[in-house]
């Protein structure tokens, strides 16, 4: 019924400014709602906690090479994500850091079923550090969270080209073990691709994912302009004997520090977990024995025992109670300190303190911890943020009195011994 | 029975106020007390010959709004309440409105014409008015019907047709109703009066003669009879006759060929030398087959030109006559038909139909256009270089670049320089030519244009000048500015030629914009839209100080708009406009600075004056919220993230009006759309204003008048609030996943033939998705099995969507990130579910295969998040 209107628009742009600010609002919202869904199906696996009840540690002196940050319990006081935490500053930043890498624990004795539900592989001696690859960007932390290089890479959205599918949320996060002898980035685990959290899934997953998606962004290449680093999977093993005896004896283009074993079926669990282990001996380690940052052996050893291998310090908690703890959860006691004592030395309850194992050594009753002889040395340095693991200290003295040599490990998964698969006590011979 | 109602009626119009309201309040009541006896009481009034014509107008007003409503749902609900009446009273009414076509008062009879096809629109589908047609083409054959009833009856067959679909009438109805409106046209058999009543009565049944355009005897004999129309001695007729031929023209493109060489004498008769009204009519047609080729171009398969329909390529073959037949026309120009936007003539219409030649022909165009403009744009006249110019600007959009950039290098400097002419429309066609040259001529990001470093500096030195010039010519000018700057959006390293011109742009603009002399132009909101192009384009690292700048300046002028007095609703409506203008400025400021992390510092360190400022335009308002300051919030809760808490107290209650806005749609879609803004600028502190906010939702989706466009958004703000405030949402669960239920249930129940519902469709889709991954996501670490029992349904709907062919790229991501979405939250309980969802795998593998990156990554993490479920 309406008279056909012959206006057209004349001399006049067709779109007008204000429906075109409507759209690039919504388009932003819907960016906006897509990213924040993305962050949450990306991170809300990883609920961190972010504490500050931790004494303020000064700069780090001394890292010892696998010392264990423990994680705490208790009620979460805030979520962070990576990005978020990157803009975190000081001593905040370092605690977020050292919660957030998956750490294995030393192993003592041999898991059930080492050769099905296990991976093994050489771990490269080097920098344990998170690498993230965000805007344009990339960072590399060491667990203290101190930044070890800042530079462009060829991981998606790691440096600033143009990259298609280029949005912010495409970040990464590796988590990686630097060599510095070919200047090179070891990828051992990956815990968000392209923005996409692989905390739950299954090592399986993870080292599939990692395995088919490093490469194809070019990241293995060698360095130029865009790219600083090279990165570099490493060859993982099902833990059989075949693949074990490659692991350990096969040469890779890194240094090699042990042996690391991953359970197939765990998640990616930020602290300590018994699902992941380390283990060494002096032919594919040589730290086997606990050094210094700089693979000396600590010098306080060297003063005190009559025979410097053999000396072993450890560092333990403090408790309210006077007992002396692990990092462990729940934490082990190795001993007490009587209430004079601590008050004439003015020690309070969480300080670290060091003490060597003397000669009197540990005594286990049913493969439980019964007794240790405990010399007091004094105050950790006050950068250490943990006490040493149960496993760690156990390890450390069975390096050196009775250890777990690779034949043993060998044993274990011998095919005869397969259905059993109890660690092997008899030592086989070459 | 009818009541006496003539006083109410006449109360109903009085200029009193008083009196107005009490008759309207007893007509409502009325209406309520007996609707039926009613609508009988107003069909009375309108057939009664004694009765005054305002009281028989308004009760065919009232009628009529009995009937029918703009919006659908009040349309359906009017339907339904017409059918239920009893139906002795229908008859009744029908019988009256029937007789009313008899009046000797035009006005009755045109009410009642359309108040019959608006009761024919409910009824004729239904089949409950069979004798309604018999009845009218007996009052066209009846030797001694008059004049006057013939005119009505064809107008409310013409209205009719309009209602209805062919399809709601046998065919031999159709052919008899359209016999008589084609016969109506007959000049030896009517009056003039029947003759134009009959023309326009087929104009508005062309849809429903869609099986008899498909008849080529009976297409030959309705073309016949129009074009014999088209030359009647009576103007209206011939224009309603070229009417008929403009809608033929986009109605039945595809038939035309065998009458073309007819149209193209008739038109091009008219366009040289009959009335304008008919020779507006003319050009009309051919634009109309410009738009048609030009659809059906893009549709076309560029390697082989097939398409569906037949191109028949009208455009090209009559090209070397049309085009000089149009270049007459911009000869014949208006004094001042660049000041008055009410102004439509045969040279504006001509320069439109000459653009949309150039888009339909393309390269083809500029030999036939190119000698007019050498030969006029030297001439002394001014219409010659108006003309010459206008000729010009219309073929920069269709041709090559590689054709027009020789052409547009050569003229380029003579347009500059003619932007000192003495003319004001040489002036204002030269600016518009300039910004069509900076539209489709100037992209360094794609490496051509034509501003070099070199010339950039003359071109804005002659373009800041004529920002000084007329209001109508500085309009202009603004939109060349604009191009310029948007010819530099993500430019890489040519953005930053423009970075330092910036300030001194920008200080014209807003000089522009502060003009008192621009009358009825638009300057001043042409100065400020570009000014915002020229901020969202520019080179952010190199020219952030001087954005910086500016944004106390804007400030300043919102805030002064404040003190501003206001006595009228005119002075009213101007200090919402410039409120909106500088909102919108102040937005754009807000975006740009708050997308990199070394600018945001600007924003949220002037957040605070910036939000007192919003909540200070909102309160000049009682009972609306300001569009473009609720606009400018959102930007603003997205710069300043949690911070925003503190403005919440105060502004929870603009952002409640705003959600009930259901009549401005836009307005309510807006503060949705904020809703999910703050949702993730403050997180959990949200919380306190959910059960509002969710309450105002819940009541906006089952409000049946608000606009469906804003309802995929509430949904997918349903995800929002979910994934700020986490396990609260419980609470929420019940109203919010019913709502969804029902909107997926509702999506398969849409039209899957109307494109439009398609797409409507599709972001509801998504929406729904949004809205589950949100709660999800929002519940997954503490209350995740809250979600459970709804698990089933939303893994069914999903599977419906899989099978569905109309889902795009937007529906298949959000329903493959839900997807996953659910794994990880519920884990090993939907173990079952999966297992028995053999959909999935085929879904995946769809999506694993896509060429989407985006959608692989997000089908990869799915998959793995199911794998786990599965071997949990």
């Amino acid at each position: 019924m309406a008279p056909h209107d012959l206006r057209r628009p004349f001399k006049r742009p067709a779109i007008s400014d204000q429906q075109r600010r409507r759209e690039l609002s919504l388009q932003r919202q819907s960016q906006n709602r897509r990213d924040a869904q993305q962050q949450a199906r990306c991170l809300a696996s990883s609920v961190l906690s972010l504490q500050s009840q931790y004494p303020d540690p000064v700069p780090e002196l001394e890292i010892e090479p696998e010392s264990q940050p423990q994680q705490e319990a208790g009620p979460l006081t805030k979520d962070l994500d990576i990005r978020q935490a990157s803009k975190l500053r000081g001593p905040e930043v370092r605690k977020w850091f050292a919660s957030q890498l998956m750490l294995p624990e030393w192993m003592i004795d041999v898991p059930d079923r080492l050769s099905h539900d296990w991976y093994v592989f050489a771990r490269p001696a080097g920098k344990r550090c998170m690498v993230v690859s965000s805007n344009g960007t990339t960072v590399s932390r060491e667990r203290n969270g101190s930044i070890l290089h800042h530079f462009p890479s060829a991981l998606p959205s790691g440096a600033r080209t143009k990259d298609p599918s280029g949005s912010a949320q495409s970040y990464c996060i590796l988590d990686c073990i630097f060599h510095e002898l070919d200047q090179t980035y070891y990828v051992i685990d990956m815990v968000c691709w392209r923005g996409y959290s692989l905390y739950d899934c299954t090592a399986e997953f993870r080292f599939f994912w990692l395995n088919s998606k490093l490469a194809e962004t070019g990241a293995c290449d060698a360095p130029s302009h865009y790219h600083k680093f090279r990165f570099s999977t490493v060859p993982v093993y099902d833990c059989d004997q075949r693949g074990l005896y490659s692991a350990y004896i096969e040469s890779v283009p890194y240094a090699k520090d042990g042996l690391l074993f991953y359970n197939k079926h765990a998640h990616y669990q930020t602290g300590n977990t018994p699902l992941a282990l380390v283990w060494k001996d002096e032919k594919c380690s040589q730290y086997v024995i606990d050094t210094d940052s700089k693979g000396q052996v600590l010098s306080q050893q060297q003063i005190i025992g009559a025979k410097p291998e053999l000396r072993q310090l450890v560092v333990l908690e403090l408790q309210e109670d006077g007992k002396l703890s692990t990092s462990d959860d729940p934490p082990v006691i190795f001993g007490c300190l009587d209430g004079e004592f601590i008050q004439k030395s003015g020690l309070q309850s969480g300080s670290l303190l060091k003490f060597a194992i003397g000669n009197g050594g540990l005594s286990f009753v049913d493969g439980k911890l019964e007794k240790s002889d405990l010399n007091y040395l004094g105050k950790s340095n006050r950068a250490r943020m943990f006490a040493d693991s149960y496993s760690k200290v156990i390890f450390q003295y069975m390096v050196r009195h009775t250890p777990l040599k690779f034949d043993d490990l060998l044993a274990s998964v011998s095919p005869s011994d397969d259905e059993e698969n109890k660690p092997c006590d008899v030592e086989m011979v070459d | 029975m009818a009541m006496e109602i003539t006083q109410f009626l006449l109360a109903a119009q009085s200029a009193d106020a008083n009196i107005r309201n009490e008759a309207e309040a007893n007509l409502r009541q009325l209406q309520q007390q007996n609707l039926p006896g009613f609508l009988l009481s107003l069909s009375v009034e309108l057939v009664n010959n004694e009765k005054p014509t305002e009281s028989r107008r308004l009760a065919g007003i009232m009628l009529k709004n009995s009937l029918d409503a703009k919006d659908a749902t009040t349309k359906e609900d009017l339907a339904k309440q017409w059918l239920a009446i009893d139906i002795s009273y229908k008859s009744q009414v029908k019988d009256l409105l029937l007789r009313t076509l008899a009046s000797p008062v035009p006005e009755a009879r045109h009410t009642s014409a359309q108040v019959i096809a608006k009761i024919a629109s409910i009824e004729i589908p239904q089949k409950q008015w069979p004798e309604l047609i018999r009845s009218l083409l007996n009052n066209m054959t009846q030797q001694d019907s008059l004049a006057a009833l013939k005119q009505a009856t064809l107008e409310t067959l013409g209205y009719v047709c309009e209602e209805i679909s062919h399809q709601d009438l046998v065919q031999d109805e159709v052919n008899a109703v359209l016999t008589a409106v084609v016969q109506g046209m007959n000049l030896a058999e009517h009056s003039a009066e029947v003759r134009l009543a009959a023309t326009r009565a087929l104009y508005n049944a062309l849809d429903f003669a869609l099986t008899n355009f498909q008849n080529e005897m009976e297409r030959n004999y309705i073309m016949k009879v129009v074009c014999e129309t088209a030359k009647s001695k009576e103007v209206e007729i011939r224009q309603a006759a070229f009417e008929c031929l403009v809608s033929i023209a986009s109605t039945y493109y595809e038939v035309l060929e065998p009458y073309m060489q007819t149209l193209f004498e008739l038109t091009s008769n008219a366009v040289k030398g009959d009335e304008e009204a008919v020779a507006l009519q003319a050009v009309e047609f051919w634009s109309s087959i410009c738009d048609e080729e030009i659809e059906l171009q893009e549709f076309e398969n560029p390697e082989t030109g097939d398409s569906d329909s037949p191109n028949y390529h009208f455009i090209e073959k009559a090209r070397s006559s049309l085009v000089p037949m149009l270049l007459e026309t911009l000869l014949k120009q208006e004094e001042d038909q660049d000041q008055d936007d009410s102004i439509w003539n045969i040279s504006m219409a001509g320069g439109t139909c000459l653009g949309l030649v150039a888009r339909t022909v393309g390269d083809e165009v500029v030999p036939l256009v190119m000698p007019f403009v050498e030969a006029n744009i030297v001439k002394s006249d001014w219409r010659c270089r108006e003309a010459a110019t206008y000729a010009f600007g219309s073929v920069l959009e269709g041709p090559t670049i590689d054709k027009l950039a020789p052409l547009v290098h050569a003229g380029f400097d003579f347009l500059l320089n003619a932007m000192r002419d003495e003319n004001n429309h040489v002036k204002d066609t030269t600016a518009w030519t300039l910004s069509r040259i900076f539209e489709l001529l100037h992209c360094p990001a794609t490496g051509f244009s034509v501003i070099s470093p070199e010339n950039l500096q003359r071109i804005l030195t002659v373009l800041l000048e004529s920002i000084k010039d007329a209001p109508n010519v500085a309009e202009k000018v603004c939109g060349a500015i604009y191009y310029l700057a948007q010819g530099y959006e993500d430019a890489g390293p040519s953005s930053s030629l423009l970075s330092p011109y910036l300030t001194s742009i920008i200080a014209e603009l807003l000089r522009a914009a502060d003009r008192t002399d621009v009358g009825g132009s638009k300057l001043r909101s042409a100065a400020y839209e570009t000014l915002n192009e020229v901020v969202r384009c520019s080179n952010i690292t190199e020219t952030s100080q001087i954005i910086a700048e500016l944004l106390p300046a804007i400030m300043g002028r919102l805030g002064q708009t404040l003190e501003l007095q206001i006595v009228s609703s005119d002075d009213r409506e101007k200090q919402g406009d410039l409120q909106a203008s500088l909102c919108g400025v102040l937005q754009v400021i807000i975006q740009k600075f708050s997308s990199t992390d070394a600018t945001k510092s600007f924003i949220l360190q002037t957040a605070d004056q910036i939000m007192v400022l919003f909540l200070r335009v909102f309160a000049c308002r009682s009972s609306t919220v300001h569009e473009e300051a609720m606009l400018a919030i959102g930007a603003l809760a997205y710069a300043t993230g949690p911070e925003f808490a503190k403005y919440m107290p105060e502004f929870y209650q603009y952002l409640q009006m705003g959600l009930q806005n259901s009549e401005e749609y836009q307005v309510c879609a807006i503060t949705v759309g904020v809703v999910g803004d703050v949702c993730r600028a403050l997180d959990d502190k949200v919380l306190p204003f959910c059960d509002g906010i969710m309450s105002l939702l819940l009541n906006a989706l089952s409000n049946s008048q608000l606009n469906r466009s804003v309802k995929p958004p509430i949904l997918s703000c349903f995800g929002d609030i979910a994934l700020a405030i986490g396990v609260h949402f419980e609470k929420y669960v019940p109203h919010a996943l019913q709502m969804m239920q029902e909107a997926a249930k509702a999506c398969a129940q849409l039209d899957m033939e109307d494109e439009e519902l398609i797409d409507y469709g599709n972001q509801l889709r998504s929406s729904i998705f949004e809205a589950y991954s949100g709660i999800l996501q929002g519940f997954k670490s503490a209350r995740a099995e809250v979600m459970m029992p709804y698990a089933q349904h939303l893994l069914q709907f999903i599977e419906l969507i899989f099978k569905d062919n109309h889902r795009d790229e937007n529906v298949t991501k959000a329903a493959v990130a839900v997807m996953g979405d659910l794994a990880d939250a519920l884990g090993p309980n939907t173990k079952l579910l999966f297992k028995d969802s053999s959909f999935c795998n085929d879904f995946m593998s769809e999506c694993l295969r896509s060429d989407d990156e985006q959608l692989k990554e997000t089908a990869g993490w799915t998959q793995g998040m199911i794998n786990r479920v599965l071997v949990s």
